[in-house]
C-alpha cells in the first residue's frame, strides 16, 4: 500500500518561500509526475515527501498515518537520485543489498532479493563490479535495483534520466514504465521534461513557482489546460498564443492554437504571414511563420511540406481546436 | 623530424631540471653522505664525495646515546598524539560543517583559520606562564595540547574540503535506504572519507614533527622532541659533523618519506583548499 | 539543506572544536593584552603594577625594536622574492616533459620536510663554515676568498637558509596551479597566434596570479615568526643584525623575563600578522563561495 496525502504543505528556506501551500492526493499504485520549469519547487516537494527536508507547515501522511516528523529512514520510501548516488566503495551487489542490510534482513533473504532485482534489471553479470566501472545506464539500473529490493511503499524519482544521452533516455523511460506495470507500486517522478511527463504518467502535477497549476491525466492536460501556463508548458512545439483584435473577436483576451492544429493554405486563411524557417523532420514539418501584428506562429504539418523562405502563406486553426483564455489567463 | 627536435629539447630541459633538482637536494644529500664518514673525513678539505671509508659508527654512537631514542620517541608521541587528538575533535566538526551547513558555517571556518594566523610569539608569555603554573612545561601532555591546538584549524579545514567532495546525495541515499545517523557515518561516510582522513593524518604528523617554536620553548629535557635535540648540536657539539649528520638523517628520514607520499595533499592542506 | 534533526546533531559535533579554539585564542591573548599594560618582571615577583602604555612606549623607543622590525621586513621580503621568482621558474621548468620527472620533483620538494633546526645546523656547519664548509671549498676551487657567511653576511645567510626551506612550497603550489591550466585555453591561444612569451604573460601568469598570492600570504604569515633558524645559527647576532621581532620578544620574555615588555611586543606582532591575515582570509573566503 502506498497512498500519500499532502495537506497544506508549506516550505520556506530562511525568508524565501519556495512552496506557499500545496495539497495533493496520490492514490496507491499511481504513477504521478511532478513537472515544471526549473526552480518551480518540484524537487523540494519530493524531498519533503522523502523527509530529507522538514516542512515549514502542513502535514504529510502515508496510508493515513502522519509521517510529517518521521525520519527519512523510517518512512519506507525509496528514492532514485539524479546523480544515482551509488556508494562508490561498494560493489553493485553491496549497493543493492544495502537497504536490506539496514533492515537487518537475514542473509539468505538478502541474497535472494539481490539476485531477483539483478535479474529484472539485467545486472546479473555486473554484481561484483564497482559503480565506477559501469556505464551511465547501468548505474541508473543499480540505483533502481537498490530502490526496489526494499519493497517500499512508494518510489521517488528525482530527474533520474537527465544525466543520460537521448537514446538511452527513451529506453530507460520504457523500462521504468514497465517496472511500474510489473510492481504496481506508487511512483512519484520529478522531471522538467514534459515529454517524459506525458509518456509515463497516470497523473501529471504541473507546478509553477511552488503552486500547483493543474492536476490531471496527460490527455486532460493536453485537451483541457486550465490556464495559459499549463497550455504553454504541455505540448511540443509550444502552443501559439494570440492576443489583441483577433482574440477579442473570439470573445477572449488570449487565444491559443497548438501547432499541430493549424492548417496551411496558399490562398486564404485566418492568419497571413511570411515563412521564416522551416524545419523538416521527415515525418513532420515545423513551419515558423511571421504574422503581421501577431508575431511568430509555428505550425506542425504532417509529412514533408515544400515551403520556401519568404513565401506568403495562410494559416487556419482546425474546427473547435481554439483555446480561449480570459484576462487572468484562465481557460474559458 | 619534428619528433627528433622535441626529443632533443626534452633532453636539454631534463639536464637543466636534474641539475637544479640536485643542487636543491644537495644539502640533504651531503648530510646523508657525511653521516657515513668519520669525524676526520667529515671536515676534510677538499671534501670527499663517495670515495671514503663508509662507516656506520656514527649511527651506533647516536644509538648508544640513549637520549637520542628518548627524543625520537618524544617526537613520535607528540606528533602522533596531537594528530590523533586533533582528528577526534575535528572529524565531527568537519562533518557538521560540510553536511549540515548554516549561514554561520563560513564565518566559523574563517575564524578557525584566523586563529592559525595568530603569531605564536604573541601568546608565548601567557602560555609559558600557564604551563608553568599547571606544571605542563616539559611534559608530553603539554606538548600534545599545544601541537593539537595550533594544528586543529588545519585539520578541520582539510577534512572539511575532503568531506565537501562527498556528494550530499549519497548520504541522503543512505538515509532513504534506512540508515540512521550512526550507520550513515559508519558504513557510508567513513569508508568514502578514508583517503582524506589518511592524508590529513599524514600532513599533520609532518607539521607537528617539524614544529620548532613551541617545542624549543616549552621543553627542556624530559619531553624534548628531535627539534630540540638537534638544536643542542648548535653548541660545541656541532663540531662533530658526522654525528650531527647521522642524528639529522635519522630525524628527517621518516618525515621526508611521508612527505614524498603526501605532496598532493600538502598543497591542499597548506593553502586551505585555495589551490588544488 | 538539512532537517532540524541533523542540524541539532551538527551543533553538538562542532562544539568541542569551537570551544577549545575559542579558549586557546581568547585566554592567552587577553592575558598578553593585560600584561602589556603591566610593569611585570618574573625576576621581581610581587612588584607588578599598572603602567599604561609605558611598555609600548619603551618597546617602540628601543633601538632594537626598529632593528628587529627592519630585519623582519628584510627577511620576509628577501625570502618572498627568492621563493616566488624561483618557484615560478622552477614550476615552469618542471611542467615540461622531463626524463624522470617524478624523481626531480621529489628532489625539489624535499627541503620542505626538513625540520628547521636540522636545516639551520646543516647549513651553518657543513655548508657555510668559513674553513671546512662546502662553500668555502667551492670558493677556493674557483680562486675566491671564502666568505664567513654567518659573521660577514648574517642576515643574508639566514635569508638563504629560510628561502631554501620555502622554495619547495612555492614551487609545489605554483606547479599545481600550472597543471590545472586548461589545455583548451592554451590551444585556443596558440591558434590565436600567441608565441611562448605572450602565452606566459597573457595566459599563464594571470592564471597563476591567485596561487602566487596565496603562496605570498601564507609564507608571510610563517616568515613573520621565523625563530628556530635564528636560534641555532646566530642567536640574533652579531649585535642585533639577525634579530627579528619574534626573536626579540623571545629574548625579552624568556631570557630577560620582562613579561610586560614582551607582551607589548607580542601585541605588536599580532597586529602586524593580522594585517596580512585579513588579505589571505579574503582570498580563501572568496574561494569558499565558489
Amino acid at each position: 500500500m502506498g497512498s500519500i496525502t499532502l495537506d497544506h504543505v508549506q516550505k520556506s528556506f530562511g525568508g524565501v518561500t519556495v512552496i506557499p501551500d500545496v495539497s495533493l492526493d496520490i492514490k496507491d499504485g499511481e504513477f504521478v509526475v511532478f513537472v515544471g520549469p526549473s526552480g518551480c519547487g518540484k524537487s523540494t516537494l519530493l524531498r519533503l515527501i522523502a523527509g530529507l527536508e522538514d516542512v515549514s507547515g502542513g502535514k504529510i501522511s502515508i496510508d493515513g498515518e502522519d509521517i510529517t516528523k518521521t525520519a527519512p529512514a523510517q518512512r519506507k520510501l525509496s528514492m532514485v537520485f539524479q546523480s544515482y548516488a551509488l556508494y562508490p566503495h561498494m560493489s553493485v551487489r553491496g549497493n543493492i543489498a544495502f537497504p536490506l542490510k539496514m533492515e537487518k534482513a537475514p542473509k539468505e533473504k538478502i541474497e535472494e532479493s539481490v539476485a531477483n532485482a539483478a535479474a529484472i534489471l539485467n545486472l546479473t553479470d555486473y554484481l561484483d563490479r564497482k559503480p565506477r566501472q559501469l556505464s551511465g545506464g547501468q548505474r541508473q539500473r543499480v540505483a533502481i535495483g537498490r530502490a526496489i529490493v526494499r519493497q517500499p511503499k512508494a518510489f521517488l524519482f528525482d530527474e533520474p534520466l537527465s544525466n543520460l544521452d537521448a537514446a538511452l533516455r527513451v529506453n530507460m523511460r520504457l523500462e521504468i514504465s514497465e517496472l511500474h506495470k510489473k510492481l504496481n507500486t506508487t511512483m512519484i517522478y520529478v522531471t522538467h521534461d514534459q515529454v517524459e511527463a506525458m509518456t509515463m504518467a497516470d497523473k501529471i502535477v504541473v507546478l509553477n513557482a511552488g503552486n500547483i497549476e493543474q492536476v490531471g491525466s496527460p490527455i486532460e492536460l493536453y485537451t483541457r489546460p486550465s490556464n495559459l501556463f499549463v497550455a504553454g508548458f504541455i505540448g511540443s512545439p509550444k502552443m501559439n498564443f494570440i492576443s489583441g483584435e483577433k482574440a477579442r473577436s473570439q470573445g477572449a483576451a488570449t487565444i491559443g492554437v497548438r501547432p499541430e492544429h493549424l492548417q496551411l493554405n496558399r490562398e486564404s486563411g485566418m492568419l497571413t504571414g511570411t515563412v521564416g524557417v522551416a524545419e523538416h523532420l521527415g515525418s513532420d514539418t515545423f513551419v515558423h511563420v511571421n504574422v503581421e501584428g501577431v508575431g511568430q506562429v509555428t505550425a506542425r504539418l504532417p509529412g514533408d511540406m515544400p515551403v520556401s523562405h519568404g513565401e506568403t502563406v495562410h494559416l487556419t486553426p482546425q474546427e473547435g481546436r481554439i483555446y480561449k483564455f480570459d484576462e487572468k489567463g484562465l481557460a474559458i | 623530424m619534428a619528433r627528433a627536435v622535441s626529443t632533443r629539447r626534452k633532453v636539454a630541459v631534463s639536464i637543466i631540471a636534474w641539475a637544479i633538482g640536485l643542487i636543491i637536494f644537495f644539502p640533504i644529500l651531503w648530510t646523508f653522505l657525511t653521516s657515513f664518514k668519520t669525524e676526520g673525513t667529515a671536515i676534510a678539505v677538499p671534501p670527499k664525495f663517495l670515495f671514503f671509508d663508509w662507516t656506520l659508527e656514527n649511527y651506533f654512537t647516536v644509538q648508544e646515546r640513549s637520549d637520542y631514542f628518548r627524543h625520537f620517541s618524544n617526537s613520535i608521541i607528540s606528533a602522533v598524539g596531537s594528530t590523533i587528538v586533533g582528528l577526534i575533535i575535528a572529524v565531527p566538526a568537519a562533518w557538521a560543517m560540510a553536511f549540515s551547513p548554516t549561514k554561520r558555517t563560513k564565518d566559523v571556518l574563517m575564524w578557525m583559520l584566523s586563529t592559525k594566523m595568530l603569531p605564536a610569539v604573541g601568546v608565548l608569555v601567557p602560555i609559558y606562564l600557564l604551563f608553568r603554573d599547571f606544571r605542563l612545561l616539559d611534559t608530553h601532555i603539554g606538548l600534545i595540547i599545544v601541537l593539537t591546538m595550533i594544528n586543529l584549524p588545519i585539520i578541520v579545514w582539510m577534512l572539511f574540503t575532503y568531506f565537501k567532495e562527498i556528494p550530499n546525495d549519497i548520504l541522503e541515499a543512505a538515509r532513504m535506504d534506512g540508515a540512521g545517523l550512526r550507520e550513515e557515518i559508519l558504513y557510508v561516510l567513513t569508508p568514502m572519507a578514508v583517503p582524506g582522513i589518511a592524508s590529513t593524518l599524514l600532513l599533520n604528523i609532518i607539521l607537528a614533527w617539524n614544529e620548532a617554536f613551541w617545542t624549543l620553548n616549552l621543553t627542556t629535557t624530559a619531553a624534548a622532541p628531535l627539534t630540540a635535540f638537534i638544536a643542542s648540536y648548535s653548541s660545541p657539539e656541532g663540531l662533530f659533523w658526522a654525528k650531527l649528520s647521522a642524528a639529522s638523517t635519522l630525524a628527517i628520514a621518516p618525515i621526508l618519506i611521508m612527505g614524498w607520499f603526501s605532496q598532493k595533499q600538502l598543497v591542499r592542506g597548506l593553502t586551505f583548499g585555495a589551490v588544488k | 539543506m538539512a532537517t532540524l534533526h541533523t542540524q541539532t546533531a551538527a551543533r553538538f559535533m562542532m562544539a568541542p572544536a569551537v570551544l577549545l579554539l575559542l579558549a586557546w585564542m581568547l585566554v592567552p591573548l587577553s592575558m598578553t593584552l593585560w600584561f602589556s599594560f603591566q610593569r611585570y618582571n618574573l625576576l621581581m615577583p610581587g612588584m607588578e603594577y599598572f603602567t599604561g602604555f609605558e611598555n609600548y612606549r619603551y618597546f617602540f623607543s628601543n633601538p632594537s625594536f626598529w632593528a628587529a622590525l627592519f630585519n623582519t621586513l628584510y627577511l620576509v621580503g628577501g625570502v618572498l622574492i627568492i621563493t616566488l621568482a624561483g618557484g615560478t621558474l622552477l614550476a615552469l621548468l618542471l611542467d615540461q616533459p622531463i626524463f624522470g620527472q617524478g624523481i626531480v620533483r621529489l628532489l625539489v620538494i624535499a627541503p620542505f620536510f626538513v625540520m628547521p633546526t636540522v636545516s639551520a645546523l646543516v647549513w651553518k656547519n657543513m655548508l657555510m663554515h668559513p674553513v671546512n664548509g662546502f662553500f668555502a671549498w667551492l670558493a677556493r676551487v674557483f680562486g675566491f676568498q671564502p666568505v664567513d657567511w654567518l659573521a660577514q653576511l648574517p642576515l643574508v645567510s639566514i635569508i638563504i637558509i629560510v628561502a631554501w626551506q620555502w622554495l619547495p612550497f612555492a614551487t609545489l603550489i605554483i606547479l599545481t596551479a600550472l597543471q590545472s591550466l586548461d589545455e583548451d585555453q592554451r590551444e585556443a591561444a596558440s591558434l590565436d597566434g600567441a608565441g611562448p612569451f605572450s602565452m606566459f604573460f597573457y595566459i599563464t601568469l594571470p592564471h597563476l596570479a591567485r596561487a602566487i598570492t596565496v603562496v605570498m600570504l601564507i609564507e608571510t604569515i610563517f616568515l613573520l615568526s621565523v625563530f628556530a633558524e635564528i636560534l641555532v645559527t646566530t642567536n640574533g647576532g652579531p649585535g642585533t643584525s639577525t634579530t627579528n621581532l619574534t626573536f626579540l620578544i623571545y629574548i625579552q620574555s624568556l631570557l630577560q623575563f620582562d613579561v610586560g615588555l614582551a607582551s607589548a611586543g607580542g601585541i605588536v606582532a599580532v597586529i602586524l600578522a593580522n594585517i596580512v591575515a585579513i588579505f589571505l582570509l579574503r582570498i580563501v573566503g572568496r574561494n569558499l563561495e565558489a
